[in-house]
């Protein structure tokens, strides 16, 4: 009777084992069903590569490529600020600061990583967005810049506790060896600890930039939503995410709108398996 | 001219304490703003009472009642699940491919944006399993969401069991399942749990999903079943800080203070467990 009961247990914990997989798997397959019927209208290369995404004009245009560089030029933005920042951060917290405030330091990093991208999206709409229209002049603060500072922002818990991470696990003889032949200990980080993290480093980006392009709330609230080619930082753009979250409520179930606003599901999906793919080689080739 | 690799020291140092105020600062000063210019707002009547005039007066008590029916539809769905997951990963794991494949299925779990994951409970539960805009449809989308974290809090907790009370218990003749039911499970649960709240925190954060699976616009009333719309306190936010004009910044402040309270008291919950359990450690 227990074996009977212990080899039921036993094979429930192997399915849910199993779960994770079959998770992935079903999400992409709803994608894939619902996203391809897409492909019956127009062809893959005019979605991809389309220049005007009209979705309610008689006949819809349905080309993303507004989109895709909406979002490029977003994370862009926002990488360029946060990863300096966020492996500085990271250097600080771990080689310099005094253990006390060490603790201060990380806890207000896993406070920002709490904190709702809602929340955070309403104020960066009634503080950031208002001060960058004043510093530059725009009709609208709502604009990439404001959208690549707000997401620098929200990418800083993942790049530094990842990056914390890293540097954490270089062998202490490494820095040992090299402050006892005379570095300074500035010359020690730079030229050693770095080095030796530079594969978790990278993985942290990756991840960095992963959560940056999968950010959804803050990002609609904050960019200015409009899905026209950007040419600079200044101008309101709309990304990937914010179109589906902000037309799927509008768009009639069994439309080319809604099959599209899966296309580009599909799209977002695979960007974020291929970031997490090869970010976790990265973390595996450190160990 | 050779450069003075102290002077280049102090330099650097300064650059990174910058660096990390610029960080730190922003999180600091969004709490004090939120709580400064929300605090005025709360009162009995705004907790307790429903919306009224368009959602520009009166309370966000439906709003507060949904997000907690849909985070614990969440956890019900999200902890059994990933406990169990947990246990296959930390006692039964081999080190082979599949471990591998599943590992690799969390990692990306966790990193699929939060607004597919609306797309995918919009598929899956709302169309074709005929849910409708539903709490049951929108705390299933949450569960599988939070899923990748409470399994990898789940199995650190697991793991962090010493090795000899597993052999101890099957030296004395336990079977494998005894060991993990009477030994190693009691041993996890603060880890467990910290992991569990943790992900609480997270699904009431949460707006993107619920988007289109269970999120009322203005819905003056509270869910009678699990088949009903609702109202959200991350949407409802979102909803009054971009979508209806004339909000008073008193209300939009108050209910960004009621959410992040909850967010925020949770992972001190969390936190407080880690702590007081590292302290308690028989180990």
């Amino acid at each position: 009777m227990r074996r009977i009961k212990e080899f039921i247990i036993e094979v429930l914990i192997f399915i849910c084992g199993i779960a994770s997989i079959f998770f992935v798997l079903l999400i992409f397959l709803f994608l894939l069903k619902e996203g391809f019927s897409l492909f019956k209208f127009i062809p893959f290369g005019n979605f991809l590569f389309g220049k005007n995404w009209y979705p309610i004009s008689e006949p819809a245009q349905l080309g993303i490529l507004p989109l895709i560089c909406g979002s490029l030029l977003v994370t862009l933005g926002a990488a360029l600020i946060s990863i300096p920042i966020g492996v500085a951060c990271a250097v600080y917290i771990t080689e310099i600061a005094p253990a006390k405030v060490k603790d201060v330091l990380k806890g207000g990093i896993e406070l920002l990583a709490a904190i709702p991208s809602v929340v955070l999206g309403f104020i960066g709409m009634v503080t950031l967005a208002p001060w960058v229209k004043k510093l530059f002049g725009l009709p609208t603060g709502l604009s990439a810049l404001s959208g690549s500072i707000m997401l620098a922002f929200m990418a800083m818990p993942t790049i530094v506790s990842i990056a914390e991470d890293a540097l954490y696990s270089v062998p202490k003889s490494y820095k040992e060896g090299a402050l006892a032949l005379g570095a300074t200990h500035w010359q020690t980080i730079w030229r050693v600890m770095l080095p030796a993290a530079s594969s978790g480093i990278v993985a942290a980006v990756m991840l960095g930039i992963g959560r940056v392009i999968g950010e959804t709330m803050a990002v609609m609230m904050i960019t200015g939503n409009s899905a026209v080619i950007p040419h600079s930082l200044l101008q309101p753009v709309r990304t990937l995410t914010a179109t589906i979250a902000a037309e799927m409520g509008e768009a009639v179930v069994g439309s080319e709108h809604y099959f599209a606003l899966f296309a580009i599901g599909i799209v977002l999906f695979v960007i974020s398996f291929v970031i997490n793919v090869t970010a976790d080689l990265f973390l595996h080739r450190r160990k | 001219m050779k450069r003075d690799p102290l002077r280049t020291q102090r330099i650097a140092f300064f650059l990174l304490l910058l660096a990390t105020l610029l960080v730190v600062v922003p999180v600091g000063l969004i709490v004090v703003i939120i709580v400064q210019k929300g605090f005025p707002a709360i009162s009995w009547q705004f907790l307790s009472d429903m919306p009224r005039q368009g959602m520009r007066a009166g309370g966000i008590f439906p709003a507060i009642i949904g997000t907690l029916y849909l985070v614990s539809g969440a956890i019900i769905f999200a902890l059994p699940i990933g406990l169990l997951a947990a246990i296959y990963l930390s006692e039964y794991a081999r080190d082979n491919l599949l471990t591998r494949a599943i590992k690799l299925a969390i990692v990306n779990l966790a990193g699929v944006p939060s607004v597919v994951y609306g797309l995918f409970g919009l598929a899956l539960f709302v169309v074709f399993l005929k849910f409708g805009a539903s709490i049951l449809a929108g705390s299933l989308t949450l569960g599988i969401m939070i899923l990748p974290l409470i399994i990898t809090t789940s199995r650190e907790a697991l793991e962090s069991v010493p090795q000899s009370f597993r052999e101890v218990s099957l030296s004395l003749g336990a079977s494998k399942w005894q060991t993990i039911r009477h030994i190693v499970l009691p041993n996890a649960i603060p880890g467990i749990l910290t992991g569990t709240i943790l992900g609480l925190g997270r699904a009431a954060g949460e707006t993107a999903p619920i988007l289109f699976t269970v999120a009322a616009f203005y819905l003056p009333q509270l869910p009678r079943s699990i088949f009903d719309q609702a109202m959200a306190l991350p949407y409802h936010l979102y909803v009054i800080s971009t979508q209806v004009p004339n909000v008073e910044e008193k209300i939009t402040y108050g209910t960004a203070l009621v959410l992040l309270t909850i967010v925020l008291f949770m992972n001190l919950v969390a936190i407080i467990i880690r702590y007081r359990f590292r302290k308690m450690k028989k180990w």
